[in-house]
């Protein structure tokens, strides 16, 4: 796949990035659908096999999911010409994807610890807790049991109950747990 | 749920806690912490953070990744901002960043090269279904291990409770938006608690 882009593209790329920065409310990953329609129906830069590949990746390599951005902005970069572009590409959507939410985030980050003993302040990080405690146990039902359940699934749910009892109850290191977890899935167990 | 506090191991707090020693310091952990993060750093995070290096409590932790998750922006990238900037101020939150972006961006793009040869490739497949299954097992579990830090919540256990099993619900179960779970429940919840906390004691 191969495009043209000019400095006016570029620009469209990372203002469109700068927008759906303070837009991504609950991770970077919820702005996809958005992005797959600008990057693939709209603007048609990169081809949808490329954006499903990126996002792939990224959650297959260790790291933050939000490295899928910069995936995308290679591939156009790469689609525009050859690794200089594609690198320019990863520059352009990271930049714009992080400079407004990190700049808020660390505004209100300062703010907040510096008001930390007013009572509006106390009341939000409380009032927060549980809700944030408990969308961390359905993001891990969400993961393992996927868009249906489906019984014959289940080697996966016992996997995923197995793993989370060991963090939970033991001190066994993550990465043993991940390792086995490759293992089990290379011998085609899941 | 509200009897899960006692089942956690003895875990006393009162050991002082620990700071990074420097901006090195600050870089080189969360590069090693996002390199082993796969399918989510916050397990990782949380694991190594709060319960090996002690630079925060459950609660001190569990508060910054509520105005982490809230705020716009990457959630880890977001933490590790608050965490560095905790400590070293806005060269902190900086480096804090660049060490959860930077060695996995490149690890990234070396999958990125390598990922045409091996995408058909079912074991590879599998192994990834694998590492999936158990990254979810991981944040379920660091979930449950914040549970304890609700113990001292202004609200009490039984409203806390109900709080954090109609979340589950609706997101898990119903599939509820996640916006609307923060703004609702969420925006209840913090109603709720402000209001309790003006209350003498």
């Amino acid at each position: 796949m191969s495009i043209t882009l000019h400095a006016a593209d570029w620009l469209s790329l990372f203002t469109h990035y700068l927008t759906l920065s303070l837009l991504a409310v609950g991770g970077a990953i919820t702005t996809a659908p958005d992005m797959h329609r600008y990057l693939v129906d709209e603007r048609a830069w990169i081809s949808d096999p490329q954006f499903s590949a990126s996002i792939a990746i990224a959650q297959a390599a260790p790291g933050p999911n939000v490295l899928f951005i910069a995936l995308l902005g290679w591939n156009v970069g790469l689609n525009a010409g050859g690794i200089p572009t594609a690198l320019l590409g990863m520059t352009v959507t990271m930049l714009g994807i992080m400079i407004p939410s990190t700049t808020l985030a660390y505004m209100a980050a300062r703010w907040g610890h510096e008001n930390r003993e007013l009572r509006v302040v106390r009341a939000f990080k409380q009032g927060m807790a549980p809700i944030v405690v408990a969308l961390l146990v359905a993001t891990g039902w969400i993961l393992a049991t996927g868009s249906s359940y489906d019984r014959r699934d289940w080697p996966i749910w016992a996997v995923a109950i197995v793993s989370a009892l060991l963090v939970w109850r033991t001190r066994l290191h993550l990465l043993w747990l991940l390792g086995a977890g490759a293992f089990i899935g290379w011998m085609g167990w899941l | 749920m509200s009897s899960l506090p006692e089942a956690q191991p003895a875990a006393p707090e009162t050991p002082p806690l620990a700071r990074p020693e420097s901006l090195t310091d600050l870089f080189v952990s969360f590069t090693l912490l996002a390199l082993q993060g796969f399918g989510g750093v916050l397990a990782v995070v949380q694991r190594e953070l709060v319960e090996k290096k002690r630079w925060m409590t459950r609660e001190e932790f569990v508060e910054d990744w509520a105005v982490a998750q809230i705020m716009p922006g990457p959630n880890v990238v977001n933490l590790a901002l608050m965490i560095g900037g905790r400590y070293f101020g806005f060269r902190g939150a900086m480096v804090g960043v660049a060490g959860m972006l930077t060695v996995p961006l490149l690890v990234v793009l070396g999958l990125a090269l390598v990922y045409a040869q091996v995408a058909g490739n079912p074991h590879i497949a599998g192994a990834l279904r694998g590492m999936g299954a158990v990254a979810a097992g991981l944040i379920t579990a660091t979930g449950l291990k914040l549970v304890s830090a609700l113990g001292k919540h202004p609200l009490g256990a039984p409203l806390v409770a109900g709080f954090a099993i109609a979340t589950f619900v609706g997101v898990a179960l119903l599939r509820w938006p996640l916006l609307w779970v923060l703004l609702g429940l969420g925006g209840l919840c913090c109603v709720l608690t402000w209001r309790r906390l003006g209350r003498p004691t």
